[in-house]
């Protein structure tokens, strides 16, 4: 997290040292960095609360808790695309945690030194496919083989949950989740490595000199230590999946509804904005997706200072 | 240090530098600006580059960012000219800052088009797209399917649909469609670019509703006809107005136009969906060019004036190899008219028919 601006002025750090010019530049410099992206964050938010001001006195806060929808009759209510970018986040987390911090510990403690360059570029390569080749894959390889595969056994075996009915289309809150688990993947996969890597080895000395297992080491020296990095790592992939729009809305179905099943279709804030904002051409229409946005800023912002908190209890608990 | 003070320094320039003068100059090559509707677009590209063969001085620059964000553009005037699949409402038209005119340059149309394993062609009266789409007619082997198509052999299958979930033009006109023919459709979804389908899955550009039939059988959906054209799907016949079943072509597009021309009004914002005559295909529309009728600028507003000429004469050869259809000859003179009534400062600006 950037530093303050006003933390950075002459004698915040109480040592005289100010002799310098080129030094004093580079902390103006760098200080005047760090301001501006304090700025331009406050400046999206006050000019997306400007231009959702018409939809915000229209429909005040029954536009979180409305259902509906409907450009043609100029009604709107956010409360299923909130629904959809939080449902589809939360699966993308279920799949994508375990399997990262499998890939992490992977690479961190058990692969031989000729499989981990290798491998950790192939796990960072994916976050270098740009999200609509995500999209593509997932309209014509995912979303057929989840029609016809997966949705149907599924079904047949777990049918009586409510996640598991509806008629399987492939389209839907499924393959959006899943589409968003392996895009952000590699992102909690090599911060968590990293953060694993940085574990002093006399812990991991020590367990095993105990008689740990491989197993019982990284389970009670290792992922203690590094507990609160690999919560920040989960954010930032979390971070990622709120915002994802191209590849999400190519699978998602964009449908506006709320249903408990993974195989109906859904929606999410970016994505209906990313459909709608070019041809909106009603006032209160552009106001109530300015408004979307806005809400989208408001969750991801609370979303992250409630896994900061979790952080930092995390490391107080850890402390004692 | 001293390569710091200049990075600055330069840091510095680039910021103030920005503010250009931005009047145009009274030689040289001429820059026009347009913004809009991004179904006319390969046809625009194909223009302005044949144009520009004859006319090396008048650079045209189109940008598709579609039909609303062309409509806003044009009322700001940080364009020269809009282009709009739909005519603009009363109350757009009112906040714009001077008169707009909507110039028709071509016509396009929609088409109803499915997977369904062995069926190559399907027939539809109205009363079956509306019943489709809303959800009440929900397997392919239906009763009333069947009987408008005693030839195919249709599966018992559920129908899934398909529709566009970002806003369209090709929405607007498909939509417009369903709500002249049926008061049901009209009553629980009504016309627009966004709209509240009653079933199915939405997906994003006509590419996303036909990679969406493409690998789900059983689907049906909506796209334009010059995609579907260049993607040969397969496309249903719709039952016209005068009761006959019209396959789309770009001959029952421009029969729909002509169809319409009898009580067209004097500013072209018309729609041509379920139009007269028995070859018209019902589900057609315009696509405009939007721009003032008096020109701030005369040397501008002159070029432009004469590339929507030369447009709507020499420029109509070029559509149907787009799979665009060219504009009824009787409609050509009434938009004659139009371009000669535009001005600046009082003087007309068209330079000689055939310009």
């Amino acid at each position: 997290m950037a530093a303050p601006a006003d933390q950075v002025g002459p004698g915040a750090t109480g040592i005289a040292v100010e002799v310098n010019l080129g030094d004093r530049l580079f902390r103006w410099g760098t200080a005047a960095f760090a301001a501006g992206t304090i700025l331009i964050l406050a400046a999206m938010a006050i000019q997306m609360t400007r231009a959702s001001a018409m939809s915000l006195r229209h429909f005040g806060l029954g536009f979180i808790t409305s259902t509906q929808w409907d450009p043609v009759r100029d009604l709107y209510g956010a409360l299923p695309y909130i629904y959809g970018t939080l449902v589809s986040s939360f699966v993308a987390l279920l799949i994508a945690v375990p399997v990262s911090l499998g890939v992490a510990i992977l690479l961190s403690e058990l692969a031989p030194g000729w499989l981990l360059q290798p491998a950790s570029f192939l796990v960072e390569l994916l976050a270098a496919v740009p999200s609509v080749i995500y999209g593509l894959w997932g309209v014509f390889v995912l979303t057929p083989w989840l029609r016809e595969s997966v949705q149907p056994p599924l079904q047949k075996a777990f049918g009586f949950l409510p996640f598991f009915q509806g008629t399987p289309h492939g389209f839907g809150m499924m393959a959006g989740g899943m589409i968003l688990a392996i895009m952000i993947l590699p992102t909690i996969s090599s911060v968590t490595r990293e953060v694993m890597r940085a574990v002093p080895s006399t812990l991991r000395e020590c367990a095993l000199a105990l008689g740990a297992t491989r197993w019982e080491m990284v389970r009670t020296a290792v992922l203690p230590y590094a507990r609160s990095g690999i919560v920040g790592a989960i954010i930032l992939g979390l971070g990622r999946a709120l915002g994802e729009t191209m590849a999400v809305t190519m699978v998602i179905g964009n449908r506006a509804e709320i249903s408990a099943s993974l195989f109906a279709p859904s929606y999410t804030m970016a994505s209906v904005i990313a459909n709608e904002f070019t041809e909106a051409s009603g006032d209160l229409y552009l106001s109530a997706l300015s408004q979307i946005g806005l809400l989208l800023f408001a969750v991801t912002v609370l979303l992250n200072v409630v896994a900061r908190l979790l952080v930092w209890r995390v490391r107080k608990v850890a402390a004692r | 240090m001293k390569r710091l003070f200049c990075l600055l320094l330069a840091v510095a320039a680039a910021i103030t530098g920005c503010k250009k003068d931005e009047t145009a100059p009274a030689s040289g090559p001429i820059d026009l600006q347009g913004a809009g509707a991004t179904f006319p677009y390969p046809l625009y590209s194909k223009w302005v580059a044949e144009y520009q063969k004859a006319h090396p001085d008048v650079r045209v620059n189109y940008q598709s960012i579609g039909s609303g964000g062309g409509i806003r553009q044009v009322t700001e005037r940080t364009v020269d000219f809009g282009a709009s699949d739909a005519p603009m409402t009363d109350a757009e038209l009112q906040k714009a800052p001077g008169k707009l005119l909507h110039v028709p340059t071509t016509l396009g149309a929609v088409v109803v088009t499915f997977n369904l394993q062995g069926v190559t062609a399907l027939q539809l009266t109205p009363e079956l797209v509306a019943g489709i789409f809303l959800g009440e007619i929900t397997r392919w082997n239906d009763p009333k399917l069947a009987a408008a198509n005693p030839d195919a052999k249709l599966p018992d299958a559920a129908i899934t649909v398909a529709y566009r979930s970002d806003g369209s033009g090709t929405t607007a006109v498909f939509t417009d469609y369903l709500a002249k023919i049926s008061p049901a459709w009209k009553e629980k979804a009504g016309a627009g670019k966004s709209v509240k389908f009653p079933v199915g899955l939405g997906a994003k550009g006509n590419e996303g509703v036909a990679g969406q039939i493409k690998t789900t059988p059983g689907t049906v959906g909506y796209v334009e006809l010059a995609y579907a054209k260049q993607n040969n799907l397969s496309f249903a016949s719709i039952k016209n107005k005068a009761g006959k079943f019209v396959t789309p072509e770009l001959g029952g597009v421009s029969a729909a136009a002509a169809g319409a021309l009898a009580n067209m009004p004097e500013d072209f914002r018309v729609s041509i969906t379920d139009a007269e005559g028995d070859t018209a295909y019902p589900i057609s529309s315009f696509t405009y060019i939007l721009l003032y009728e008096e020109q701030q600028d005369a040397r501008k507003g002159g070029a432009l004036v004469n590339f929507l000429w030369w447009a709507v004469h020499d420029g109509q050869k070029f559509e149907a190899d787009l799979f665009y259809a060219p504009l009824p000859a009787e409609l050509v003179t009434k938009v004659e008219a139009k371009l000669k009534g535009v001005k600046s400062g009082g003087k007309a600006l068209l330079a000689g028919a055939g310009g």
